[in-house]
């Protein structure tokens, strides 16, 4: 074989990343997806979340001054969507415990999976109504 | 009815990469895939290249994505599909030709689990007799018919090398049997970084398992198995 068509035969393999553009996604594909979105997504604020408070090192000054990030509206949406993740995650992570420990859990992983969505929806909707009203409120003052 | 079928096609020798295909093809609401893709063959273009032979859901060969989820090709009917009907080859392979990929991987993940009756206690003078509540433990894993679907469908397989769910499905079938003897030296195979803790429990594999195994439940299964006999 060449090295042309090796390359060739590299190009046709379904393997890697796009492969995940190919396939009609299932239910469980969605909740493993958002699974994994929302936790890099948490990871992410949690390392600014350390980088922030270890600036607490520089005196108050130092920190005070880096909370205007924390003020800055397009933080504040993203704090909203931060909120979200983390409902869904926690909620997903306890539906991923429960296909692994109880055995009849796999017939109703569908129905889990909705009752994830209600739950995420019950917990991030009144939260998301608080810190909406709150952006408002501190943005009119 | 008239319906569509648009094809990936790939020729190794000509093409630099795959590229889509369409035929129109006049078919009974009840026929399968398959009987169109045949049609297609036979009649339109013989180039196109495809597995099959048993044509019935027992070989496995004809395992391919239809409408973006790994289906056999002759267990699924075009009246469930609708007149626009697109088939593409199985994710995670080298595409040999066509429909056509290179299971080999496939395989030699399968042969490293061991899938054979392992005891070397002396033969006893008739059967190895098993109760049917022993039976019933593994009933749903000798279902496997080893097309691929499962594994094809996972996307932690698409990206990463691991067993996949088929080669666990088949070691399970053993696993679970009371007259197998080996289950400590797959259950390390198993256990392994590439084994069963791979599995994110995304249930790809039982959507899209033609035989209606519950792919997942045999994997979880093997996971609490090595949880509870090793601590």
């Amino acid at each position: 074989m060449t090295t042309e068509t090796m390359r060739d035969v590299h190009r046709a393999t379904t393997r890697g990343i796009t492969a995940y553009r190919g396939y009609r996604p299932p239910p469980g594909m969605i909740s493993w997806a958002l699974h994994r979105i929302t936790g890099l997504g948490v990871l992410l604020f949690l390392l600014l979340h350390i980088v922030d408070i270890f600036l607490v090192n520089y005196g108050p000054d130092t920190f005070n001054e880096l909370l205007f990030l924390y003020r800055h509206p397009v933080f504040r949406i993203g704090e909203i969507i931060l909120v979200a993740g983390l409902y869904y995650h926690a909620a997903n992570g306890v539906r991923i415990i429960l296909i692994d420990f109880w055995p009849a859990a796999y017939r109703y992983e569908r129905q889990l999976f909705y009752g994830v969505i209600a739950v995420f929806l019950a917990g991030f909707l009144p939260t998301a109504f608080l810190m909406i009203r709150a952006m408002l409120q501190a943005g009119g003052a | 009815m008239q319906v569509t079928l648009r094809i990936q096609r790939f020729n190794p020798e000509t093409d630099s990469k795959p590229y889509y295909r369409e035929y129109t093809v006049e078919v009974e609401p009840t026929d399968r895939v398959l009987d169109a893709l045949n049609y297609i063959k036979w009649y339109q273009d013989g180039t196109l290249t495809f597995r099959r032979s048993c044509a019935h859901g027992v070989c496995g060969s004809d395992a391919m994505r239809i409408n973006g989820r790994n289906r056999l090709a002759c267990k699924v009917l075009i009246k469930d599909l609708g007149p626009k009907i697109t088939i593409e080859p199985l994710l995670g392979f080298r595409i040999i030709r066509d429909l056509v990929v290179d299971m080999e991987p496939f395989f030699a993940q399968y042969r490293g689990v061991m899938p054979y009756l392992i005891n070397d206690e002396p033969p006893p003078v008739r059967e190895r007799l098993q109760s049917p509540e022993e039976r019933a433990i593994y009933d749903d894993t000798t279902k496997c018919i080893l097309c691929a679907c499962c594994t094809a469908a996972c996307p932690i397989f698409w990206t990463t090398e691991w067993l996949g769910p088929a080669a666990i499905v088949n070691a399970h079938r053993f696993l679970f049997d009371s007259r197998d003897r080996a289950a400590e030296e797959r259950l390390a195979i198993l256990n392994q970084k590439f084994g069963v803790w791979r599995c994110r429990t995304i249930f790809n594999c039982t959507e899209a398992c033609p035989r209606g195994i519950q792919v997942t439940n045999a994997i979880e299964q093997v996971k609490r198995r090595i949880l509870f006999e090793q601590s």
